[in-house]
């Protein structure tokens, strides 16, 4: 294990039964970075986040976090970790800031430094003010931020989110992933799991892509989206239900063509370019719409399925 | 946010569990202090007083005493027994399910066997107060007879415990409370009539007599009992004692496997 190391994962397997919920992944992480396991519902990143938690034990492979065993050494790995779950495990009963105290006395705080903290704390979660209310008065945004306020009780040096912003409005989730900025800018190690593109793109250094519990695919998002698609992509739409005759007619307008259930995508260049192509070959679509390829383009290339269903 | 050697208290993890329930009965205890001195009173009023007046004019003493007497430390197995219950199927349910505070609690350097633990050790210290008040109440009423009745509270938490320690294990293996109903109607509601808690055992026919002994709360009313009036063999004190203890032993034991298996499978 290099000194540079936070993680490393060796041929991880998670078994259920006759399920195999991750199949032999590896990967290592680096102290600092902020590292994202992107994949649609179902694809093993909760079962994968829950043996890098330190909480379920893999069935089979290596795990070595802060360069411990989480087999033999559990509790001392969980005490350097912050786990934000998908789902928030919050005592609505409670007041905000109870909330935060309660969970630091876990960690065997003292109350003088939980208090000190939870002022800290409910100040970057922009809490302060609705700090003595019952947390099921809260909205879902807020929620979500003091969910991830409270896992930062313990100064962790790896914080691990699991989909962090799925289910909330878009100004609550760039409110979110501003604070995670500030978090990774003060060195915290992040590893996020999630299904939108959007967020492994704003979030995460590097990547891996994960699909019925294989890696697929590993590196930058730029370098991932360079590797395996196109610079651009246009996006057409015909007032038909035959796409899959369009794909024999557009093919030689670009390098790989997707037909989806509502549109046509081809992964070209010059997307420009091609429409003007496309135009004067007398293709006539309903729309059309030049965009930069992403991982959406990336995640469909390598599985031939679309992250959101 | 970097990385410091915080200070910490140095408690022991299953105490941080414990000290997480405390904090919570902390915001939430009025009513249940409230009921905790009232019931028993009301209770032994009603019953002990009320219908107690009738027994003695009919019957004269019960198992040698009167009948207030006869039901106060009865009242204090039952109510220890309920508490045992209260504690242990829904909020353990909602734990593991519905608001997941189990779950968030695996993620912190608590194991499960930790969580159970605290778990049982704040039922345990809610038994012991209630334990102790009720020995009050009751002696208040002039039904304590020996000073074996001091260890009423002791009693009442081992009688907490032998019931919780079993009934959590089993919440943590459900995906919904269906089954908590039925085991209230018929399990706990007949335990409650038929414990020989209103009347002595030798008020059933002689041949349903044993029967009563694979009632487990039979085992609590007949220690609160004998410690109330000092009277009892030690075989049978041990035989009472041995039940409970192996409920409770049991029941930490399975409980051990279900929350493992439900938290981190």
């Amino acid at each position: 294990m290099t000194s540079d190391h936070i993680l490393e994962a060796h041929e991880l397997v998670k078994r259920f039964g006759d399920f195999t919920a991750v199949n032999a992944v590896s990967f290592e992480i680096e102290r600092g970075e902020s590292f994202g396991f992107l994949g649609p519902n179902g694809a093993g990143k909760t079962s994968t986040m829950r043996m890098i938690s330190a909480v379920s034990q893999p069935t089979s492979g290596a795990l070595s976090i802060f360069g411990l065993d989480p087999s033999t050494h559990g509790p001392e790995i969980r005490g350097r970790l912050g786990v934000v779950p998908q789902e928030d495990t919050l005592e609505l009963e409670l007041s905000v800031r109870l909330n935060l105290e309660m969970y630091g006395r876990y960690f065997d705080l003292p109350r003088r430094l939980l208090r000190e903290r939870t002022a800290e704390l409910l100040e970057f979660a922009q809490l302060s003010e609705r700090a003595d209310d019952k947390v099921d008065n809260l909205s879902g945004g807020m929620k979500r931020r003091l969910t991830i306020a409270r896992a930062l009780i313990n100064k962790p040096e790896l914080l691990i989110l699991d989909e962090p912003t799925t289910g909330l409005d878009p100004q609550a989730r760039h409110l979110l992933w501003e604070r995670l900025y500030r978090l990774k800018r003060e060195g915290v190690t992040l590893i996020i799991t999630t299904h939108y593109m959007d967020e492994a793109e704003q979030l995460c250094d590097r990547l891996v892509v994960m699909d019925h519990g294989d890696i697929v695919a590993e590196g930058a998002p730029r370098d991932l989206i360079s590797r395996h698609s196109t610079r651009e992509v246009v996006e057409l739409r015909f007032g038909t239900d035959s796409h899959e005759e369009l794909h024999y007619r557009l093919a030689p307008f670009a390098q790989r063509v997707e037909v989806l259930p509502d549109r046509v995508l081809l992964y070209v260049d010059e997307g420009d370019e091609t429409l003007q192509a496309l135009h004067a070959a007398g293709v006539t679509p309903t729309s059309a719409l030049v965009r930069r390829s992403s991982l959406e383009d990336v995640f469909l290339h390598l599985t031939g399925r679309t992250l959101v269903d | 946010m970097s990385t410091s050697s915080d200070e910490r208290l140095g408690w022991p993890r299953w105490r941080r569990s414990w000290s997480y329930h405390a904090t919570y009965y902390a915001q939430t205890w009025r009513g249940s202090v409230a009921s905790t001195v009232l019931f028993p009173i009301f209770y032994l009023a009603a019953i002990g007083v009320g219908v107690g007046h009738l027994v003695s004019a009919h019957t004269g003493l019960v198992g040698g005493q009167t009948y207030l007497h006869f039901i106060a430390p009865s009242l204090l197995a039952t109510t220890t027994m309920q508490l045992g219950e209260g504690e242990s199927l829904w909020p353990v349910l909602a734990a593991v399910k519905w608001i997941r505070s189990y779950h968030a609690a695996v993620a912190t350097p608590l194991e499960p066997k930790d969580i159970l633990t605290g778990k049982l050790a704040w039922v345990v210290t809610r038994a012991l107060a209630t334990g102790v008040v009720y020995t009050i109440v009751i002696g208040c009423f002039g039904a304590l007879h020996s000073w074996w009745s001091l260890t009423l509270p002791l009693i009442g938490a081992l009688i907490t415990l032998a019931f919780a320690a079993p009934l959590v294990a089993f919440a943590a293996t459900v995906q919904s409370d269906a089954s908590f109903a039925l085991i209230y109607r018929f399990a706990f509601v007949p335990m409650f009539l038929f414990s020989a808690t209103f009347y002595p055992v030798s008020a059933y026919p002689a041949s349903l007599r044993p029967v009563v002994q694979f009632i487990p709360l039979y085992h609590g009313v007949a220690l609160a009992r004998a410690a109330a009036f000092g009277e009892g063999s030690s075989a049978a004190v041990l035989a009472h004692l041995g039940v409970l203890v192996a409920m409770a032993l049991g029941g930490i034991l399975w409980g051990r496997r279900t929350l493992r298996r439900r938290l981190v499978d």
